[in-house]
């Protein structure tokens, strides 16, 4: 258990390097994970060859859900966005470095959906799992 | 009503832990569980597994037609099932008890069954604030669909139905009032008696959520006059899969059938049918006979403990953990004092997510809830996307709430 709960979980879910909005956008999605009410919004910036400038995360949630927000963003500056089409589950996971449960893992999750829902061009609501299988 | 050794004036935690298997259990390795999540589902003891299992072992048949030994033991047993129930509520008799799945289907079936024949565009149906999500979204679609009125006793900030806005909404000459005994996240015990005895004189009629009371104090449906009474079994030691829908007799013999199928018939023809008498015309199709026979022996085993006892010790633990809890700095609590609530205890620590607090809890062996345990319209009127969630009952001891306390400090030193 204390494993979760891994120094840079912490230190990222107290001090986010990428917390913030990001006015105006080119990409902005949100969406909510119904199970326990966290919520997540990612705005990204892309240049002409669509490269991801800038990437800003905001909402709320539990530490898991906000380190990996946070560690997601950072991930896709500099990214193609093609490139960013291609962050699966296990990349993430590899990020936040630790083994979640199938309920953790939707908070986890939860900021990967948005932002593939995001790049992808979906309508509100419409982000699903598949995204992030 | 005593008759067992675990029958005395107070009740006794630390034997009837012995009854409970599950307790005995580590959930990490030296960790013993400490489980305060019994009102999402309770443990179950010995004698249930048991009566389910001897069920399969010994008797197991279809019920109700077959003309064979464990045919007829299965009926047996399955009716003698509904008969405790009936007993254990007070109900006039068993053909006033339907076996449902749970208290959500139990609610469904009184939405679909009762209120769709008898109300009309315009009606009002009137809920509460604090009402689980179950005793919300039948109401909505059929709201929907109906095009009836729902409007909300409206819950204060120390978590109790704010009843002088009750009395104003009765002016609107509601079908149905519809509300919870005992609040599932603030843990308040309704004045149901008089919500009910109010709701009569205004010309409604009266669904209670019994799923947090059956389980935890004496309910008397007769005493109480409600016509519509439902519960689920997994939350009273009984298995899941079997809840029960307390109603009047007269109201329960002029509802059409909910499901279709088996066993809800007296005869059939090609393109029609006569529907059977209470109350198999709603039962459709091969019921939950092993999960009946297993809340028998719950009634069985809780009756023999006496529920006033039950209520009694939950009533001296949940005193204990509000005070202590409320030692913890940074411990915000959720809902009346303790003679106002029964053993549910919902709180925020600091501005900590619950998800966090229940998981450094988890590693500690501690088993609490955390999210919005399906009230999210009451999180919401609080301004709290979730809470923690702790709930007692009667194999808890103020040992767990002690451990609870020391897992909430873990909690601090970790996010410190």
């Amino acid at each position: 258990m204390d494993d979760l709960y891994r120094e840079q979980i912490i230190e990222r879910y107290k001090n986010p390097h990428y917390r913030g909005v990001l006015d105006p956008h080119d990409i902005s999605y949100e969406d909510d994970n119904p199970l326990c009410g966290d919520h997540i919004r990612i705005d990204l910036r892309v240049d002409e060859s669509d490269i991801v400038t800038e990437a800003a995360f905001s909402g709320q949630g539990c530490s898991i859900s906000l380190a990996s927000a946070d560690l997601l963003v950072e991930s896709v500056i500099g990214k193609p966005l093609e490139q960013v089409k291609q962050i699966d589950k296990e990349t993430l996971l590899d990020m936040l470095g630790i083994e979640l449960g199938p309920v953790r893992l939707k908070c986890a999750l939860l900021s990967l959906k948005v932002l593939k829902a995001g790049v992808y061009g979906l309508g509100e609501g419409q982000a699903s799992d598949e995204l992030v299988e | 009503m005593p008759s067992s050794p675990a029958a005395a004036a107070s009740l006794e935690s630390k034997i009837i832990r012995k009854d409970f298997p599950i307790l005995d259990r580590e959930v990490h390795p030296g960790v013993p569980l400490v489980y305060l999540d019994s009102a999402a589902t309770s443990q179950k003891p010995q004698a249930v597994l048991e009566a389910m299992d001897a069920h399969y072992r010994r008797s197991n048949a279809n019920i109700h037609r077959g003309i064979h030994v464990l045919a007829e033991e299965a009926t047996a047993d399955y009716e003698a099932a509904r008969a405790k129930v009936a007993e254990f509520i007070n109900a006039a008799t068993p053909r006033e008890i339907v076996f449902t799945r749970n208290t959500t289907e139990a609610i469904n079936l009184v939405a679909y069954s009762w209120a769709r024949p008898n109300l009309s565009p315009g009606d009002t149906i009137i809920l509460t604030e604090m009402e689980h999500h179950s005793n919300l979204i039948p109401w909505q679609i059929l709201a929907a669909e109906r095009e009836i009125d729902l409007e909300f006793i409206p819950v204060t900030t120390d978590g109790l139905l704010d009843l002088e806005e009750y009395q104003r909404l009765l002016e609107k000459k509601p079908r149905l009032v519809a509300f919870t005994h005992m609040s599932n996240v603030v843990g308040t015990i309704n004045p149901t008696k008089d919500i009910i005895a109010q709701a009569h004189a205004a010309g409604a009629l009266t669904l209670v959520d019994g799923a947090q009371s059956v389980p935890h104090f004496p309910v008397d449906v007769r005493a109480l006059e409600a016509d519509f009474y439902v519960f689920s079994g997994h939350k009273m030691c009984g298995p899941t899969g079997i809840g029960v829908l307390y109603g009047k007799e007269a109201l329960l013999d002029a509802m059409p059938p909910f499901l279709g199928g088996g066993e809800m018939i007296k005869r059939v023809q090609l393109r029609s049918f006569v529907p059977n008498d209470l109350p198999h015309k709603f039962e459709a199709g091969t019921p939950a006979i092993a999960e009946a026979i297993g809340l028998g022996a719950a009634v069985d085993y809780l009756s023999d403990i006496g529920m006033s006892s039950v209520a009694e010790h939950e009533r001296r633990l949940t005193a204990y953990a509000l005070d202590r809890l409320a030692e913890v700095p940074g411990v915000w609590i959720f809902g009346p004092p303790a003679e106002q609530r029964g053993g549910v205890v919902a709180f925020t620590f600091d501005d900590l997510h619950p998800h966090d607090v229940s998981q450094i809890l988890d590693g500690q062996g501690v088993a609490v809830r955390a999210g919005h345990h399906c009230a999210m319209p009451l999180h919401e009127k609080f301004s709290i996307p979730a809470t923690a969630r702790a709930s007692m009952y009667i194999y808890n001891t103020e040992a767990d709430i002690d451990r609870l306390v020391e897992g909430l400090y873990k909690v601090k030193e970790i996010f410190k």
